[in-house]
């Protein structure tokens, strides 16, 4: 066949927009738009990328209704493993020094930092906005990572107390990870809100299952690339993409789930998952309807953190 | 239990004579040890206040002065000397269930000759075997300088009637070892029985002399390196020749801090009493970087008399195609791979 | 049959011919069978330059001051020519930080101001070992010391106080604490590149900006900083550096356009410092000199304590202001502890600090040796008894062999005075309330140890200690995390931690 006649089959792709104004014709060579190898959305659980055991997977549309991928459909088999895994990571993570996991929550700063371009891509398809308002979102998602990276070695003291006590006792109180940390991504702020309940959770040396935003993943996942190639040990967060509704009833029974970040779950589905968590008295975390772009405070600090009091006898001298 | 008991023997002459003294200005005290055997048969509570009077070992200090030593640069003429003797140190071990005669004479030409490429190598220490492989083992190292160490006393678990023990000391020095890796019995020891481990081993002694006793402590179920302290002590008042960290068979083995507390024990024991004890090392050692670190630690921390193999060795396996790997490279400059070196 | 061992020398004998056989012989008596082959590290990677200048205003430029030679305390060779600040340097480095202060560095977001201490933290990272070798050869420090503790914590601290820059309102400060302005730094050649950055990197996290003068015999790896703050963009005047004399300290830290002074050194001289600011609104903070107690008692770990008795006098060559110059040892081990501890000294190496073996380096320069000599002459002829390990002292360079002095009592010179150097004197006490008086009886309260197994006389030894860090079962650590400073004549503020941020905010 010549080359004029592949040609004429094959239609010239348009040129494409880059959302700054410009747009770039992709006709190759011999006339033929390129072909990109488009990526598959996985799971990110035990620091590996598996398909869901269940084999599920299901379409994430953009605002005009254009298919952008498939997603992985977490089952809670999936779910199971990721708890698995997560426990299987709190002693190392917790027993990280607060400098080291600092120092690992910064690289992956730089790992986001890297895939800049590749986030305002994603956010700008997933929200439906522009890109410049993408791109605030992304440099405010980096940034709050960056926040959070330097809480690590300093949240101690700004929690913690010498107290005062009576008697001849020295008491000092601490504040320790709860364990294991189910979260709920926001429905809505695919980046920066899944950045601002997932980072927290770290810095105070938890371990994490993280369910991504239903209709909005393709970020969580590309935020686990990220975590994958940061130095982040494996199992320390595990990323569900899928149906909120069908894990959400699973991940508050779990009794080896210490706490629960309701977030991105609906006001009215609420309360049925805190009554399933009261099964092994999560700590429920259920906050209102936050501006992912203010300050963050501390509440999602302390809210994943176990006070340590320990009393020690002091010596005298023999009266 | 034993009711008759003897004061340990004296030790076989190829042991070292005692420690000389290291620009030592402090006093080197010389007498007998504390406790007889008499007193640690009649009085397990006295035996345990002096091994808990033992100073404590603060372990954050000693991982820090077991990381400070491993910071020590050794280099060409010193990495050199270090090898060759890191291999002459080597109890070459084959403890698996699948251990044949084949395997066993296969290890022990190895032993003579680690290093066909390069004769002038030096032979290992002595290879390291179940009882029922001895004969074995005997046979093949006929003439050569190579010991026989065998394990015994229901290694690895050390859980059967004392009478079994023994006669599995026998039968391994019937058939002809002449060093024994007995190990302690831990559940006696976490449970304050210092007296019943101290008997043990004390009948070890007497069954297997004049071959040489190595005392297994098995330092990973031990728990703190203060536990490593006392149980040294009890080994060396006991008579054991050497004390040996661990069975190989679970980790963690040895380790620096684990080897420092030890070594220092068995310098303090020469100091109180002027008999040097050896110290081994087993399970985990893989590599000649941690060989010279250990050797580093030996020099530093007990001084260059324990320096030789009759008072220092490591229990190995793959570590000595390590060492000769990292001879070559020595040697040739280039980095050598694992079909360069003979398997068993 | 039981099997005959042959001795090794046996075997030697038999199988072995020439001397060239890889069979080891046995250890001869008194030689040293494992002698470390020297290990140097390379002095290529400090990638020294003939010339260092003047940091003001994000630009290097000729100061107008002296030009001196930086030498190696090592080798007494020089190392780099120094073109020193004069004080027309002072004005407009002062000049500059106000500027920057008043411009771009108060208008930052508070984020983007960590930002900055970020970068600067990686490049210390990344620059390690140019740094550390620098470092080595600039102070004389053993290069495992510089590698191993002085450029990491360095990093440390930078990353620490980076992550406070937008986080003030939860240091307990106030909910919005307000920087001072411009802080005029003094520091000391003992750590210079960490006390550079125990000094920059809370300045700038609480918004200040920064007029800086590194010790006179120790400017290059602060001049190497300054690089990497111009590398990292930080915009110019916000970290100024000046290489000089006590005479451009003192003009820094008189200089009316300055609100902040921060110094560490000696106690003369914070004293100085101290009545020179009176009167005017300058905020002070002095971090001076030490006479440290390391207190042992009977049921301590001993071999930990011997440890921490070495690391606490011989790390840095003692010319550390916490340094344990003083064991106080409870008389019942009191032998055993001085026993252990001179058997200890004769693995500690002396020599070359670029050798990666080297445990004691060079004396910083000849004053400081003059000092060290003339007080360890005076414990010798006030009565104590003078002993170090054999030691082989390098014929050129700046050398003193770690020492202990025994029979030494609270009224001795070197139980009282400073020496700054590798010299250990060791007072015995009865009771823990006697090792708290003796340890308490000195003007200075910087630091102090306590060794001991019971965890209640840790906490109330430490409790009545008069010294700013207390130190159990343990012995100089620092953590940018942790706060550090001194009672009583060691000076006042801490560095280091929630406390440290206090110092250059507007409370």
């Amino acid at each position: 066949m010549s080359e004029a006649s592949v040609s004429a089959r094959v239609p010239k792709a348009p040129p494409v927009e880059l959302g700054d104004g410009t747009a770039r014709d992709l006709t190759t060579r011999t006339g033929t738009a390129r072909l990109g190898v488009r990526k598959t959305y996985k799971l990110y659980v035990g620091g590996a990328f598996p398909r869901s055991e269940s084999g599920r997977s299901y379409p994430v549309r953009a605002a005009d209704g254009s298919l952008l991928a498939y997603a992985a459909q977490a089952s809670r088999k999936d779910l199971r493993d990721a708890v698995v895994a997560a426990r299987a990571a709190v002693r190392a993570w917790s027993g990280t020094s607060p400098y080291n996991r600092g120092q690992v929550l910064y690289r992956i700063a730089e790992m986001l930092e890297g895939r800049r371009e590749q986030f305002v891509t994603e956010v700008g398809a997933a929200e439906n906005v522009t890109a410049d308002s993408a791109a605030a979102q992304v440099d405010a998602a980096i940034d709050r990572w960056v926040y959070y990276a330097g809480w690590t070695d300093k949240f101690a003291q700004v929690t913690g107390a010498s107290n005062p006590v009576s008697g001849p006792y020295v008491s000092f109180s601490s504040p320790e990870p709860t364990g294991v940390v189910g979260l709920f991504a926001p429905q809505e702020s695919s980046l920066l809100g899944l950045v601002s309940v997932l980072a927290p959770v770290l810095t105070t040396g938890n371990t994490a299952v993280l369910i991504a935003s239903q209709d909005r993943p393709l970020s969580a996942v590309s935020l686990a690339e990220a975590l994958a190639t940061a130095d982040l040990p494996a199992g320390t967060v595990n990323i569900l993409t899928g149906s909120t509704a069908e894990l959400a009833p699973w991940a508050a029974a779990h009794r080896d789930i210490n706490a629960l970040d309701l977030t991105g779950v609906a006001a009215q589905s609420r309360p049925a998952l805190q009554r399933a968590g009261a099964g092994n008295l999560k700590r429920v975390y259920a906050p209102r309807d936050t501006d992912w772009l203010a300050d963050p405070r501390t509440g999602r600090l302390s809210a994943f953190v176990e006070i340590k009091t320990v009393w020690h006898s002091k010596e005298n001298e023999i009266t | 239990m034993t009711d008759v008991l003897t004061v340990p023997s004296a030790r076989p002459q190829s042991q070292q004579s005692p420690p000389s003294p290291q620009n030592s200005p402090g006093e080197t005290r010389i007498g007998t040890p504390p406790w007889s055997a008499a007193d640690a048969a009649r009085d397990n509570a006295s035996l345990r206040r002096f091994l808990h009077g033992l100073p404590g070992v603060d372990q954050a200090g000693a991982e820090s002065r077991a990381a400070g030593l491993a910071t020590r640069s050794i280099k060409t003429t010193a990495k050199a000397w270090a090898i060759t003797t890191s291999i002459s140190m080597i109890d070459l071990t084959s403890l698996e269930g699948a251990d044949t005669p084949a395997r066993v004479r296969s290890l022990c030409a190895r032993a003579m000759r680690p290093d066909l490429s390069r004769p002038d190598t030096p032979m290992v220490a002595a290879v390291c075997v179940y009882p029922d492989l001895v004969a074995t083992a005997v046979d093949a190292l006929r003439g050569s300088p190579v010991g026989v160490a065998s394990v015994a006393t229901a290694f690895p678990s050390g859980r059967a009637s004392l009478a079994t023990k023994l006669a599995d000391v026998r039968d391994a020095v019937a058939a002809g070892a002449n060093e024994i890796d007995m190990v302690i019995d831990r559940g006696a020891f976490l449970a304050g029985r210092y007296t019943e481990v101290f008997n043990e081993i004390l009948a070890v002694k007497t069954e297997c002399s004049p071959a040489h006793l190595k005392v297994i402590l098995e330092t990973g179920e031990l728990g703190t390196l203060d536990h490593v302290r006392r149980a040294s002590w009890l080994a060396l008042l006991a008579g054991g020749d050497f004390i040996k960290t661990s069975t190989g068979k679970i980790s963690p083995a040895a380790t620096p801090p684990v080897a420092l507390v030890m070594l220092q024990a068995a310098k303090n024991f020469a100091e109180m009493t002027g008999q040097a004890r050896g110290v081994k090392l087993a399970g985990g050692i893989r590599t000649t970087k941690e060989a010279v670190r250990y050797l580093v630690m030996v020099n530093e921390v007990a001084g260059s008399t324990w320096l030789t193999p009759d008072l220092f060795r490591f229990g190995a396996s793959s570590l000595l195609n390590d060492l000769l790997l990292q001879w070559h490279k020595l040697k040739t400059g280039a980095y050598d791979g694992p079909d360069y070196v003979a398997v068993d | 049959m039981t099997r005959q061992r042959i001795s090794r020398g046996q075997a030697a004998a038999q199988t072995a011919g020439p001397a060239e056989s890889g069979a080891p012989a046995a250890v001869p008596a008194g030689t040293d069978p494992f002698a470390y082959a020297p290990a140097p590290e390379s002095r290529a990677t400090a990638r020294l330059r003939p010339s260092y200048q003047v940091f003001v205003d994000g630009r290097f430029r000729d100061g107008r001051g002296e030009s001196i030679k930086s030498i190696n305390p090592a080798d007494e060779e020089p190392l780099a020519e120094v073109s020193e600040a004069g004080p027309a340097d002072v004005e407009d480095a002062i000049a500059a930080a106000r500027r920057a202060f008043e411009g771009p560095w108060s208008a930052m977001p508070a984020a983007q101001r960590g930002k900055y201490l970020f970068r600067i933290a990686r490049y210390i990272q990344e620059r390690a070992r140019e740094l550390a070798v620098l470092e080595t050869l600039d102070n004389g420090k053993p290069i495992k010391e510089s590698r191993d503790f002085d450029i990491p914590a360095a990093a440390a601290h930078f990353f620490y106080y980076a992550g406070w820059a937008d986080k003030l309102g939860y240091a307990g400060l106030g909910p919005d604490p307000r920087p001072l302005g411009v802080a005029g730094q003094v520091i000391p050649w003992n750590f210079p590149l960490l006390m550079a950055a125990w000094k920059i990197a809370p300045a700038l996290a609480t918004g200040n900006t920064v007029v800086l003068k590194p010790a006179e015999t120790t400017p290059l790896t602060a001049l190497v900083l300054a690089e990497i703050m111009a590398d990292a963009d930080l915009p110019p005047g916000v970290v100024n550096i000046l290489p000089g004399g006590p005479s451009i300290g003192e003009a820094l830290v008189s200089h009316r356009g300055i609100d902040k002074i921060a110094f560490t050194g000696s106690t003369e001289v914070g004293k100085l410092i101290q009545r020179g600011a009176a009167g005017t609104s300058k905020r002070l903070t002095l971090e001076l000199g030490g006479k440290a107690a390391n207190i042992v008692f009977d049921d301590a770990p001993l071999d930990q304590a011997v440890e921490g008795i070495v690391t606490g006098i011989f790390f840095n060559q003692g010319q550390v202001c916490c340094a344990g110059s003083r064991l106080l040892v409870q008389e019942s081990i009191a032998d055993e502890v001085v026993s252990a501890l001179q058997r200890r000294l004769t693995t500690l190496r002396l020599g070359d600090p670029l050798d990666k073996n080297t445990d004691v380096g060079a004396i910083n320069s000849a004053a400081q040796l003059a000092k060290i000599r003339q007080l360890t002459e005076s414990g010798e002829t006030e009565g104590a008894t003078r002993w170090s390990p054999p030691c082989r002292i390098p014929r050129r360079g700046y050398w003193f062999a770690p020492t202990i002095f025994t029979g030494v009592s609270q009224a001795h010179r070197i139980a009282r005075e400073e020496i700054f150097g590798p010299v250990l004197s060791v007072l015995t006490f009865r009771t823990p309330a006697e090792a708290v008086e003796k340890a308490n009886n000195t003007a200075y309260g910087l630091s102090a140890g306590i060794w001991t197994e019971k965890g209640s006389r840790i906490l109330s030894v430490a409790a009545q200690l008069r010294a700013g860090v207390v130190w159990a079962n343990t012995f100089n650590r620092f953590d940018p995390a942790a706060p550090f400073g001194g009672y009583k004549e060691s000076g006042y503020g801490r560095e280091g931690g929630r406390h440290g941020l206090e110092a250059y905010v507007d409370v």
